[in-house]
Parts: structure tokens; sequence; C-alpha cells
């Protein structure tokens, strides 16, 4: 089987395209997600990716274009009022940010969905295949998406990488920043701009409902590798990259296989891997362990400093 | 009050020209803070001179965090105004240091304690540059100087409370600066660490180096600190400690319930239930005179608990 997709991999042009534009999609979002694992705001990738559906019809309806530049700056435009929405509601009321988070989620993707049904009743040929933003489709990526997805990425990992030490700290102690002068505040708009990027970037591959995940799971899983954040970054870009490749390439096997659920289901695998197995983290390490401490115990070696336990002391 | 832009030019010829005795570390004029219409600190007027060692004493929701976190510009100022030896923080960021109530952070984050440390040399160095060899060494220092040097590799997730909170301190230290602001730091600690973070704590005061602190224990005030500020929402009083820690002030600020210090019996009404009693420096009018030494509640042998 691996053998059959390394060379369908480097044969099929299209799968080349493909596999690349859904590669670079669940890299930048892998390494972009470990940001919003460490900063608890998992939630509000969800939130953004379920938003842009009505930006991407909307931004279909007015420009009658179904080029994926318009649709991708449709669904940024409406992820971020989103975001801003969440972040006024939290400001200036009692709501919690989870409640709020939500409210967004379910508001702006029913409006999606109303205008994607509206859409499908008009009798133009255009509006076919924009219900794949729903679950993704990979095989749709042209070229030029591709050179948008890998470009618009580099970009944005070069800004991660020039604004390391900024963005960790954001993340670790914010406050700390502030009371050093470091704007965080712009830190702050600029990472949460970065996932915005990433995030709708995907949307044509992964699909909205899904997005998230992609943000999530690989960045879950690199976590417990690893205790160090540029190598968690760098894993979790690694495993979101080959949860992208591999998902569109088993997608484009079958007639109508979403690329989304594909990938997602892909980058779960590892992360119940990842919990599992994990060196130190894992849970099966923490079994083994206990149960040597336990052995340990019971046998009275120096470890041991319960009184009357002594080796050899039947009962 | 409407100051806040010209940073006069008097203050710095102050700052400069006279070296550092006149200048206070910190003074703060009108202190208001409010959250939702609630105010959490009133009309707070303080003085703190340079080369002293401070606590912030007050019962909770007294709003000595929040008199740190104000100062430090990390909530906004209903009203008032503060100077950090003799300017405006923006001016003076390089000569505060900050350390944070350990619990304000994920101890889980995936990083070790040098990297930890070497986050107080990130405001110096500015954009786009990285910790090199000298930052790594000043943290090396710093780790040294809270007894931790062997736990610059550790994952910071390995850490007891104690250890957390040296090593905030360290990255404290590793600013290199002349103001430093702590809040709780002996809160849930080992005796070992105490005993270490106060002998820096000390040290900086001792080299010329301000130090203010919110702080729990009654008991370790005297021992620990020169100066005290008593708080309840307003200013009950500010000081040396020989002068204002007295029982009569605690028990302004504590509302008549002092804890961990045994209650002599009542009879004298706590007046006018925390009226701002701070003058300039703090000192309330007159009235401490005859308390003075008498009734310290410090003296852990005075106290029947």
């Amino acid at each position: 089987m691996g053998d059959g997709f390394l060379s369908a991999l480097l044969t099929d042009p299209t799968l080349r395209v493909v596999g690349l534009g859904a590669g670079a999609v669940g890299a930048l979002a892998g390494a972009l997600g470990c940001f919003a694992l460490l900063r608890r705001q998992s939630l509000l990738g969800d939130a953004v990716s379920h938003a842009a559906l009505p930006g991407i019809v909307l931004a279909f309806l007015l420009t009658g274009s179904r080029a994926t530049p318009v649709l991708v700056l449709g669904a940024a435009f409406a992820g971020w009022m989103g975001t801003l929405f969440v972040m006024a509601v939290v400001r200036h009321s009692r709501v919690p940010e989870d409640s709020a988070l939500g409210i967004l989620l379910s508001v702006f993707f029913g409006a999606g969905l109303v205008l994607l049904t509206y859409l499908q009743r008009t009798p133009t040929a255009a509006q076919a295949g924009l219900d794949t933003f729903l679950f993704g489709q990979a095989a749709t990526l042209l070229i030029q998406d591709v050179i948008l997805v890998v470009g618009v990425g580099a970009v944005a990992i070069l800004l991660l990488a020039l604004f390391w030490k900024e963005m960790k700290l954001l993340c670790f102690d914010g406050e700390y920043g502030r009371v050093q002068g470091i704007p965080m505040n712009r830190m702050d708009v600029l990472l949460t701009s970065l996932l915005v990027v990433a995030i709708v970037l995907g949307l044509q591959t992964v699909g909205v409902v899904l997005m998230s995940a992609l943000v999530v799971a690989p960045a879950a899983a690199a976590r417990q590798w690893t205790d160090s954040l540029g190598v968690m970054v760098l894993l979790a870009g690694v495993l979101g990259g080959l949860a992208g490749v591999g998902g569109a390439w088993v997608s484009t096997l079958g007639d109508g296989i979403p690329t989304g659920p594909t990938i997602v289901l892909l980058a779960s695998a590892v992360v119940v891997v990842s919990i599992l197995a994990a060196p130190r983290r894992g849970i099966l390490w923490d079994r083994i362990r206990l149960r040597r401490t336990r052995a340990r115990l019971r046998s009275g070696s120096p470890g041991s400093a319960l009184p009357g336990d002594t080796p050899g002391g039947g009962v | 009050m409407t100051e806040e832009g010209r940073a006069g030019s008097a203050e710095r010829h102050l700052l400069d020209g006279a070296g550092d005795a006149p200048v206070p570390a910190l003074s703060v004029d009108d202190l208001t803070v409010a959250y939702r219409e609630q105010p959490v600190l009133w009309d707070v007027d303080l003085r703190i001179p340079q080369g002293s060692a401070t606590a912030i004493v007050g019962p909770n929701g007294a709003g000595k965090t929040t008199l740190i976190r104000a100062i430090l510009g990390l909530i906004p100022r209903a009203a008032g105004r503060v100077r950090i030896l003799g300017r405006p923080l923006e001016e003076v960021r390089r000569e505060v240091a900050y350390v944070p109530q350990r619990g304000s952070v994920d101890w889980d984050f995936p990083t070790s304690v040098e990297d930890v440390v070497l986050m107080g040399t990130y405001g110096r160095l500015g954009w786009f540059r990285r910790p090199g060899a000298q930052e790594r060494e000043a943290a090396r220092r710093a780790l040294e100087r809270v007894e931790m040097s062997a736990f610059a590799d550790r994952q910071i997730s390995e850490l007891s409370g104690g250890q957390q909170q040296r090593v905030f301190l360290a990255r404290a230290l590793v600013q290199d600066a002349r103001v430093h602001f702590l809040d709780e730091p002996f809160q849930g600690v080992d005796a070992r660490t105490e005993r270490a973070i106060m002998g820096v704590l000390h040290e900086l005061r001792d080299r010329g180096d301000t130090v203010v602190a919110v702080h729990h224990s009654l008991q370790t005030v005297p021992d620990y600190f020169d100066r005290v500020i008593l708080l309840n929402v307003r200013l009950i009083a500010a000081g040396e400690v020989e002068t204002v820690f007295t029982e009569e002030n605690l028990r302004v600020a504590y509302g008549g319930r002092i804890p961990y210090v045994a209650a002599p019996p009542a009879g004298e009404g706590p007046g006018g239930g925390g009226s701002g009693m701070g003058g300039d420096d703090g000192i309330p009018g007159g009235a401490t005179g005859g308390a003075t030494g008498r009734d310290m509640p410090g003296n852990a042998k005075g106290g029947g608990h």
C-alpha cells in the first residue's frame, strides 16, 4: 500500500499537486495549532472555521467567482469578524468566552448553511462545488491554489520564526512580557491572525466542519513526545503534513471520498498512539512505572521506607 | 495628574543630578482602581525610598495584588499617577522587575528552567534577537543565586512549588533591575526556599535596590522587611515597620480580626472604620506614638497561639 502510494505520488501529476497542497495545509495548521493548544484556544479554531462558511458563500454571491483567493478572502474576513465579535462579547458582557465561541460557531455556521441552501436552489451552474467546503475535497485543488497555500503559509511560518521568543512568552506568561515593555497585545493579534490564516487556507482541503481537528490533533500528539516548544512545533508540522498527504491520497482513491474526514481520522490515529505510547507522558508508561513501583515496594528494596516491610517477611 | 505627557525635564534633572538619595523608588498619588464601578483601590498615596524592602499587607480582597498590577500598568487606573525612580513606567521599564504569583502560569508548558530564566532578557534583547552566550551566562548566575543551578536543564513541570518560585525570582534577577515587585513570593514554599528568597531580597536591598512584595505572614514582617504598607482598599498606613506595624493599625486594616496574632482584650473601637490616614509618608498622624513597640504583633512570644 505504501508502495502504491509512493509511486502514485511520484507519477501521478494530479496527486502530486493534491498531496503537496494537503501536506502544506496540514503542516501549517499543525505548527500553528501548537500555540492554540498551549493557550487553550482550541475552541477558537473551531469557531473561526465554522464562521468562515458564510464568508465563502457571500464572496461567491458577490463576485460570482469560484477562484480560491476570492473565497479564501471571504472566509478570512468572516472568520476575523467572528473573532472580533467574540472578543467584544467577552469584554462588554458577562457571557464567558466558551459560551460566546459556541454562539458564534452555531450562528455563523447556520447562516452559512442557509446561504448555501439558497444558492443550491438557484440555477447557476458554477455554484456546484461550494458545498465541498463543508467536508473538503482535495481533488478540487488546482496548481495555483497550492501555490497560494504554500506561499502564504511560508510567510506565516517566517513571521512565526521572526517573533519566536515573543510568541513563546505570550503563550507562557504574557503579562510578564508586558511589564518588560513588549507589545503583547499586538503579538496576540498577530498570532491569532496567523491562526486564522492557517485555518482558512485549509478549508478547501479539509472543510469547515473538521478543520479545527487538524489544528488541534497534530499539536496534541506532538506535545506527548517532547518537552521543548521548538521540537513540538516542528513535530506537529511534520505530523500534520503527513496526515494531509495521506488523507488526500486516500480520498483520491474513490470517487467522492471527502478529504477532511480522512485526514482527521489519520491525525486522530496519531493522537491515540501518542497518548498511549509516548515515553514519560504516555498512559502505557504510566502503568509500567506504577507497576514497577508497586513491585519495588512489595519486595521492600531500599527505595521503600515503609516501616515493618522487611524483605522476606512472609505474610 | 495631567502631566503624564511631559515627563518633566525637572524630574529627570533631579534623578541625574542628585544621585540616588532624593528620588523615591516609587511614588503613587491619588491612585484609584475600579472593577465594574466597584473601587478596589481608593485614593492611595505612597512614597517608597530607594534601598528599602517593603511588605504590602492586608486582608483578602484588600487590593494588594491590584496595587502592584496597577503600578506596573497591567490593569487600567481609574485615576492617579505613578512614578518609578521619578519617571513614568514607560521610561524606566529596564529598571523594573516583576515576580508574578507562580500560580498565574501553566507549569506544564513545554520549556526548560533555563528557558524561563532567559525570558527575563527578552525585553532588553529587543526584536529579532535571540538570547546568546552572554544571556545564558547571566541566567546561569541568576540560577546560582537562588540555589537552582542543578536544575537549569530540567523541564519546568518537574519542579516543586518552592523551586518554581525560585525560578521566577531568577528570571527577575536576570533583568538586572533596580526596583523589584513580587506578588506573594513566599506563598506555599518550603523553608529552604523561603530562606533563599529572603537572602536574595536582602542582598538586593543592601546594594541599594528597592523591593516591594505582597506578603501574607504577619509574623515575619518585622524580620523580613524595613517598611510596610497596610492596605484595605484604602491606604491604612505606610512607613517604617517600627512606626506603622502596630496592633492598632492592623486592627483597622483587618477590621478587628487580626489573623495569626492573639488579640488582646478589646475596648478601643477602631475609629473611623478605615479612613485614609496616609499622610505624605503614610505615617498615621500623631496617634501612633504610644503604641510603638509595645504591641508589636510580630513578636511571636507575645502571641498565645
